[in-house]
């Protein structure tokens, strides 16, 4: 006969489990990545395996032999963390510093901190961020986009700046906004995860609906960047761009459904969310208006995540039965 | 080039004479006058800031030493359960009562194969919220659950899960008996008993005040209330708690007698030596769970390593 | 049929598993002994007043209330005390009990009608009604236990507007109160009106899971048929979603009131009562008699014949798995009550009390492989407290014994239902630190309140 089990209760369990979570964001990734490989051929493919390798190894790794504590390899979240970095970095990038920022974002944007759930910051951000410092040149020499069915799988692509970039250097009016939908599909430069706004919404449409994020962070981001630069371009279309490019130019969306909604690192309330959200979008504004870099949503999420237990503590749910929420 | 340097050491260093003055200042401004006593009445405490002295810490004690010496010139009723109060006395220039150190003792001895498991837990590991959910593995609703809230507690690193039995061991040399397992045990399995002369005492193990049918039921070695100890003990220093048999300490002398007679082997006689001519008692320090075992109640402890000494 | 009504705030949806809804109640036959205990309910055990040899018939008081709250125990059979002594309770403690060696015919005791014909007039005034129910040793019957007597006095200043029939039975498996509905729907609305007269309200309202849709039309059809007998009763579908029955939940789903926080569901004029012991109440009214049966669900995957028993306490549960086809083999969890609510076992043979709803057994398959990993603070928990608390917060602090920061967080107003662990992707158990957090908290708000 069996030991009967004394628990608790609840006796029954949802099955939702970490790694069901951590899998249906690889899922939701995938469309983008197919995209990428369409665009960006082979390169595209070996980068990904290289950082998810990494980034795997380098968590079993410390795992084994720093913390010796309990494997959670197989729970996606490494994984998940290599893909978002390789998404997130151009595909001609050297192998070598796709396994450096792996580890950094592995070992000192997770692990140092304690391991899964215990990170303030965006792993594969960090990563990103400390290539980003760096190797500046190999991180901002952008491939352009080339359907593998004319260049081929294997060819080398060639490097050209990213519709952000060239704002940033040229000014408003050298963009052809004629190739407007040309950059919603993707066929433009850039990290290339982030370059089909199109594959990136379909997956994140199929987190939503699977309930793994919410709405309320992206929506409040993406329509914190279209009120303000709407408000910059109805002042001076000249220097500025419409809104509608800046929500598919850059890692917008790639950054705001996918990265910002990190649960470990993001505020838990939906009013906490959108404030998270509201700070991402302000800051990704001001760096891309006018800050030294094109692109500013890695380190807008970045500094948004600092603020994370603040917002936490600022905004908690509203209690039943009590009246006024925040007790003086 | 170098001027920017000049520059730079100067105004450095101007600054930061400027802002050792100010601290200065202020430093001497805001001074609290302390009495150096204190300082080195806690010096002689423990610094573990346990509570066991009833006090928020060991500095709080030693300021109320301070304050009670200079008031009525003595230092009685204040106590750190695991300091010589001798020496803080001598601090401030008293003498103190006698100091009997203690040690803490686990009363239960219901380990996996004294009281063998019938269900299996699965939640929290915090004995206080499995006590509400069930008796326990065993079965024994006044058992230990094993599950070491007092590990937790313990400030001194003094106490420890044998994985084996699942039950909390003390570390003699680490226990200073200052009680915080034993107020933190949801089921009182702890007490705080003196150390008894040469190391050496005697306590029941086991907490189970139920009657003997129901103890056996569940636990080899939980005492059944037969009285035979209390009737065995020559200075009546037995007496019955319920159906559980205890052990005054301020009476008991430690003879041991009653630890012969116990059919249960409950009664542990701790640091004796092994009784001359059985060589197989001297096997006894070997790990004591085997002595536990032994159908006859031989159970007059030998120990020769400390570290086995409570569970023993 | 009035639209569907449901709370705002969290809540969860498990698997309702209702296997035993079609199954009429049956009389379970009680065996040769029966063991009553004397705490049946929430509060102080009751004070044995019986012997042993004495005779007691079936409906004799034997235990008498100690305390406030506390609840009168009646034999529930017709024999011979046995022995006065202790028996292990499910959780495997001893607590007193009466033992009684049955006679084969039961002997009613005076005063107690036997009667199947349905009594429509209330005799009784308000406060004769609510004497005879504490006389009766009725209590909430859903598995708390909380004295019905003690609900149903009205404190001075305060108003019961409503009379609120929990009939939600959110609990996932459990059948027992839904089979009441429909197999005493007349002695069922009687007990709502005489409730309603115990309060002095003209205002009942039964709230019911509309996954129960058969139990909502029969009763909307009975009280329409037989208007003017059952004027003021209204029958509330709710959405199926758990904690519906929990008592400050429904009454927000009803009236849209919150209970305030530390606070009683009175302040809200609602008065809220379980199915099964409304039915107690009509029986206790009308017929005089004591609670000495209750329904119990049988239940479980493989459990070959899931069924609903009238059970007299002191029946052993393991004969009620034996009814119900035997203890299957691969039961890992042996449940009383509902699977979010429920108390493990640790022992089958304990004896069925007035709090015990049903007995699930489970199998390893659902029990579920349940690996604690790190929070990954996806907020699940909090979406998911129908309270608003924060239960992976209370969590971290309850593990850190930081009881000022579980009062600040409103520790003391979980309700424990277990939507929070039941929704943890990370499968940490967190009801069992908040559990013993609130219990601490608790303790050490008492002991200053004392000061």
């Amino acid at each position: 006969m069996n030991k009967y089990t004394i628990s608790g209760s609840p006796h029954v369990h949802s099955t939702e489990n970490t790694r069901k979570i951590m899998y249906r964001v690889l899922l939701a990734l995938l469309p983008a990545l197919l995209v990428a490989i369409y665009y960006f051929g082979w390169y595209a493919l070996r980068l990904t395996i290289v950082t998810v390798a990494a980034c795997m190894l380098t968590e079993w790794l410390i795992q084994k032999f720093l913390i010796k504590g309990p494997l959670t390899i197989n729970d996606g979240s490494a994984a998940l963390t290599g893909v978002l970095l390789a998404f997130n970095v151009p595909a001609n990038l050297p192998i070598w510093m796709a396994i450096v920022g792996s580890v950094v974002a592995i070992g000192i944007g997770k692990m140092a901190f304690g391991g899964l759930g215990k990170n303030p910051f965006n792993p594969a951000l960090v990563g990103r961020v400390f290539m980003l410092v760096s190797f500046p040149t190999a991180m901002t020499t952008w491939p352009q986009a080339a359907p593998i069915f004319k260049a081929g799988f294997f060819t080398d692509a060639v490097t050209g700046p990213t519709p952000l970039g060239l704002l940033k250097e040229s000014g408003a009016s050298s963009l052809d906004h004629a190739q407007f939908i040309d950059m919603v599909l993707g066929n433009r430069g850039g990290a290339f995860g982030e370059v089909c706004a199109i594959a990136l919404l379909l997956g994140a449409i199929y987190l939503i609906c699977r309930k793994v994020i919410d709405i309320w962070t992206p929506l409040s981001i993406l329509l914190t960047v279209f009120i303000f630069t709407g408000i910059f371009y109805l002042i001076n279309p000249e220097a500025y761009i419409a809104p509608w490019y800046h929500l598919v130019y850059g890692g917008l969306i790639l950054g705001a459904f996918f990265m910002a909604t990190d649960m470990v690192t993001s505020p838990m309330t939906v009013r906490g969310k959108l404030l998270f959200g509201f700070g991402i979008g302000a800051i990704t504004v001001i760096i891309r208006l006018w800050g030294a870099y094109p692109e500013g949503v890695s380190f807008a999420i970045l500094i948004m995540n600092a603020f994370t237990p603040l917002i936490n503590k600022a905004f908690k749910p509203k209690v039943f039965g009590v009246v006024k929420p925040s007790k003086k | 080039m170098s001027n920017t340097l000049l520059i730079s050491l100067a105004v450095l260093g101007i600054l930061g004479g400027i802002l050792a003055v100010v601290l200065y200042f202020v430093a001497q401004r805001f001074k609290v006058e302390e009495n150096p006593l204190i300082d080195e009445a806690e010096a002689c405490l423990p610094g573990a800031n346990c509570g066991g002295c009833g006090f928020a810490g060991c500095r709080a004690l030693a300021e109320a030493c301070v304050k009670q010496a200079a008031e009525k010139g003595n230092i009685d009723g204040l106590a750190c359960p695991g300091t010589d109060m001798g020496k803080v006395a001598a601090v401030l220039g008293l003498t103190a009562g006698t100091f009997e150190p203690k040690i803490a003792v686990v009363r239960c001895n219901g380990s996996c194969q004294n009281s063998p498991a019938k269900v299996h837990y699965e939640g929290a590991d915090i004995c206080a919220f499995a006590t509400t959910l069930y008796a326990g593995e065993g079965g024994c609703s006044k058992g230990c659950l094993g599950l070491g809230d007092c590990v937790k507690k313990c400030n001194f690193d003094a106490l420890h899960i044998d994985e084996e039995t699942g039950l909390p061991v003390v570390d003699p040399d680490k226990c200073v008996g200052c009680g915080v397992c034993a107020r933190t045990c949801p089921r009182g399995i702890i007490e705080i008993r003196p150390r008894g002369k040469k190391d050496r005492r005697v306590y029941v193990c086991c907490s189970n005040t139920d009657k003997g049918a129901l103890v056996i039921k569940n636990c080899a070695v939980g005492c059944i209330g037969c009285q035979k100890c209390l009737k065995e003990c020559p200075f009546e220093a037995i007496e019955m708690r319920g159906n559980l048999a205890y052990i005054d300490p301020a009476k008991c002398k430690a003879c041991g007698k009653c630890a012969k007679v116990c059919p249960r082997g409950t009664i542990h006689a701790v640091n004796f030596p092994a009784p001359k001519p059985e060589p197989k008692a001297l096997e006894g320090a070997e790990p004591a769970v085997k002595i536990e075992h032994q159908a006859q109640p031989v159970e007059v402890k030998t120990e020769v390593k400390p570290e086995n000494t409570v569970t023993a | 049929m009035n639209p569907i009504k449901t709370f705002k705030k969290g809540g969860v949806h498990p698997e309702e598993n209702k296997l035993s809804a079609d199954k009429p109640i049956q009389d379970f036959p009680m065996p040769k002994q029966i063991i009553v205990p004397l705490g049946q309910c929430l509060g102080a055990p009751a004070e044995c007043i019986v012997n042993k040899g004495d005779r007691v018939l079936t409906g004799q008081l034997i235990g008498t209330a100690k305390g406030f709250v506390s609840a009168n125990v009646h034999s529930p059979a017709t024999g011979t005390v046995a022995k006065v002594d202790v028996v292990m309770d499910h959780t495997g403690y001893y607590k007193p009990a009466v033992f009684i060696d049955r006679e084969e015919q039961d002997e009613w005791a005076e005063g107690i009608l036997v009667t199947d014909e349905l009594l429509t007039d209330i005799k009784l005034d308000s406060k004769q009604i609510i004497d005879k129910v504490k006389e009766c040793g009725i209590v909430g019957m859903g598995g708390a236990t909380f004295p019905t007597h003690v609900k149903l006095m009205v404190p001075e200043g305060k108003k019961a507007e409503y009379i609120i029939i929990n009939a939600a039975e959110c609990e996932p498996y459990l059948t027992c109160d839904y089979r009441l509905l429909l197999e005493k729907t007349q002695e069922f609305l009687m007990g709502v009106k005489i409730l309603m007269k115990a309060v002095n309200t003209d205002k009942g309202i039964i709230g019911i899971e509309q996954n129960k849709m058969k139990a909502i039309e029969l009763l909307d059809k009975t009280i329409n048929e037989h208007k003017d007998l059952y004027a003021g009763i209204e029958v509330q579908p709710l959405k199926t979603k758990y904690p519906q029955g929990g008592e400050k939940q429904i009454i927000k789903a009803i009236t849209g009131r919150e209970v305030p926080s530390g606070k009683l569901p009175i302040e809200t004029g609602c008065v809220v009562v379980n199915v099964a012991s409304t039915y107690a109440v009509y029986e206790a009214v009308q017929k005089n008699k004591p609670l000495i049966e209750r329904i119990v669900t049988v239940t479980g995957k493989s459990v070959k014949n899931p069924g609903n028993f009238r059970v007299r306490f002191g029946t052993p549960a393991d004969l009620l798995i034996e009814a119900a086809g035997g203890l299957p083999e691969d039961i890992t969890d042996v449940i009383n009550g509902g699977p979010m609510m429920g108390k493990s076992v640790s022992v089958t043979n304990f004896p069925c009390i007035k709090g015990t709803s049903g007995i699930l057994l489970m199998t390893l398959k659902e029990a579920q492989d349940r690996r604690q990993t790190n929070c990954i603070r996806c907020g699940r928990c909090a979406k998911a407290c129908p309270m608003g608390l924060q239960p992976f917060l209370l969590h971290k602090v309850a593990k850190q014994n930081d009881f000022d920061e579980t009062e600040k967080n409103h520790i003391m107003d979980c309700i424990e239902c277990g939507s929070c662990e039941f929704t943890c992707p990370a499968n940490i158990p967190l009801l069992d630190y908040i559990r013993y957090g609130k219990a601490k908290t608790g303790a050490i708000i008492k002991a200053r309140n004392q000061k």
